[in-house]
């Protein structure tokens, strides 16, 4: 059943739960942080409305500034006033930044120690129809590979704006990664939110796999683990929207309890959130793991669903996976 | 406001930029790796900032209101470096530590290892951007401290670059000032062979920016054009600074091997010795 301590959306099984895409989030979170604090600024390289930065722009026109298409001079010039009092967000698809700008970011704004956040949106196949050119499936690796940065993915809209106004609180680079197409919101208004904590959104009584999921995907770990249960196998389904702090505690105690884990993420499978867990329990608790995400290919273009579905990623793999790890274990 | 150089203060700085090309040649060798020509060109420069231009306090170097002086191609710390300790920042002694474990004087500078050094930098093309930033701030915050980049001729070859001349052209980032060190030599060569950057004048024009020539190792010359870019209120200056790579130490002079090497302990006695003859030279003008 759902963690009822979360105040998860009630109607989140329905199918008409509400849907908004985790992008729409940022910009109100951004739009909320611009009116909490005036040294919060924002910059886009040619992306305002699609970053939904355009809600910050249009409040704060003197404190936004549109870079044109030139991600490296955006992440320098944010770099800058990060070192001077500001609190620059900087969106942009992230194919680009932080996929283009990658050196940039790393010396002016993580080495350099500048407090700028970084908003890659676009990001997953959830891209769709762009084609995997603007399909950013290896962000989180490139990132969290940083010293101190902070990688956060948020699952839904909701908890996209609490996390983009929580950051602009903490003092040092922060990447949070968006999506572009609507997606089910899970959690409310109520549903509490911490970086570095994970949260148990499903539990069956005594799960037998833990699924770890990040992003939208959790959804559809959710609704995976809902019909295992009225199949019999039962799951706990933890959202991961802190990839970096990771919340090790958590994953000890979980890998502990059920003993086997399937990851799931809209990213390749190398590096990313499967990567940082493989990594915590291999130095913790050795545990069989399963890695659902694009598996060392790019996908392409087409509508997000059928995308799932044709890379293996969609309800059915995560139910395939759990069963197969679950016979790994049993071994 | 830049105060009037006087005959004597300008001797004084003249003296100052050879005592500078001498610790960069004792901290080069010592270090054992590190670049030569370019730190040596910039010495008249470097001394023109930190013992005339710059707004600064060497013993509180986070001063809210100091002048910014972004270094972009951080390979030449050495001359900031040895300004810096001069000018009181830390000690002389340290300068001996370059790149060596433990020490705050990074083969490439580090803004949060030095205090004092406002970027990190050495990866190319970044400090403009970097400066256009600090600039957009002090201008939201109505501060008055001006910001200046010194930037390589090598590093114009960076697309950052443009990216970051446009952007200034757009906003009139009117509080910064750009000084590109023209010495003509990169590691691989000279820049006309390279990379040809010529004309380079005409390109910074066609992005918007007012462009100012001089002769970058003339102190007297090098202040003077700064205080007519203080003085450009619509648009960002750059003022490309004819520069000697390696002047003072004649076998280095012009020469593009100098540029990422150090000298090693017989060529650094030379090098020494003709700085010391300069020097001498100076101060018996002065006499």
């Amino acid at each position: 059943m759902l963690n009822p301590d979360l105040k998860l959306n009630p109607k989140l099984f329905d199918d008409d739960v509400e849907q908004k895409a985790t992008r729409e989030g940022y910009g109100d979170g951004l739009l909320e942080a611009g009116i909490k604090n005036p040294n919060v600024v924002a910059l886009t390289a040619d992306l305002s409305e699609s970053t939904k930065a355009n809600k910050f722009q249009e409040k704060f026109p003197d404190r936004f500034f549109e870079c044109g298409v030139a991600e490296q001079n955006m992440a320098a010039i944010a770099a800058g006033l990060g070192v001077s009092g500001k609190i620059p967000f900087m969106s942009s698809y992230a194919t680009f930044s932080p996929g283009k700008n990658w050196e940039t970011i790393r010396t002016t704004i993580i080495y350099n120690q500048s407090n700028v956040k970084i908003a890659g949106h676009h990001a997953g196949i959830m891209t769709g129809p762009d084609g995997a050119t603007h399909q950013a499936t290896e962000d989180i690796a490139m990132t969290r590979s940083w010293p101190w940065i902070k990688v956060i993915v948020p699952c839904d809209s909701l908890e996209a704006q609490k996390a983009t106004e929580k950051i602009s609180n903490i003092d040092g680079p922060v990447y949070i990664r968006l999506t572009r197409d609507k997606t089910p919101v899970m959690t409310t208004i109520e549903t509490p939110f911490e970086i570095g904590k994970i949260q148990i959104f499903w539990t069956s009584e005594n799960p037998v796999v833990t699924i770890l999921s990040t992003g939208y995907m959790t959804y559809y770990a959710l609704v995976a683990a809902k019909e295992l249960e009225q199949e019999g196998v039962k799951t706990a389904v933890a959202n991961v929207a802190s990839i970096k702090p990771l919340d090790e505690g958590t994953i000890l105690s979980l890998a502990q309890d059920s003993r086997a884990f399937v990851t799931v993420e809209d990213h390749q499978v190398m590096g990313g959130l499967g990567g940082a867990i493989a990594e915590c329990l291999a130095k913790t608790k050795p545990t069989p793991i399963e890695f659902i995400g694009l598996q060392d290919t790019f996908a392409e273009s087409g509508k997000p669903k059928e995308l799932l579905e044709k890379y293996g990623m969609g309800t059915k793999a995560i139910k395939d996976t759990v069963r197969k790890v679950i016979a790994r274990k049993n071994q | 406001m830049i105060a009037e150089l006087h005959d004597e203060k300008l001797k004084d700085l003249e003296i100052k930029a050879v005592k500078i090309r001498k610790l960069i040649i004792e901290m080069l060798v010592e270090a054992g790796s590190g670049h030569s020509a370019g730190p040596l060109g910039m010495a008249d420069i470097f001394t023109a900032f930190y013992f005339h231009i710059l707004k600064h306090e060497p013993k509180n170097p986070n001063w809210e209101d100091r002048d910014r002086l972004v270094l972009s191609n951080g390979h030449i710390c050495p001359v900031r470096y040895a300004t810096m300790a001069l000018s009181g920042y830390f000690p002389i002694e340290e300068l001996k530590t370059l790149r060596k474990i433990n020490s705050r004087l990074q083969g490439h500078p580090h803004r949060t290892a030095l205090p004092g050094v406002e970027t990190t930098s050495g990866p190319l093309g970044e400090g403009i951007s970097q400066a256009i930033g600090m600039a957009l701030a002090a201008k939201l915050n109505s501060k008055r401290h001006h910001i200046y980049c010194v930037a390589s001729d090598g590093e114009q070859q960076e697309g950052n670059t443009w990216e970051a001349a446009m952007f200034a052209g757009k906003y009139k980032i009117n509080n910064l000032t750009v000084i590109i060190d023209r010495n003509n030599i990169q590691i691989d060569g000279f820049t006309e062979n390279v990379m040809p950057l010529e004309p380079l004048r005409a390109k910074y024009e066609a992005f918007n920016w007012e462009v100012l020539e001089v002769d970058g190792n003339n102190i007297r010359a090098f202040v003077d054009a700064v205080k007519i870019a203080r003085a450009v209120f619509e648009k960002p200056t750059v003022i490309i600074a004819h520069t000697i790579p390696g002047l003072g130490v004649d076998f280095m002079e012009n020469r593009f091997e100098w540029h990422g090497i150090p000298p090693n302990p017989e060529q650094a006695k030379k090098a020494l010795e003709e700085l010391r003859t300069l020097q001498g030279k100076i101060e018996s003008e002065h006499q």
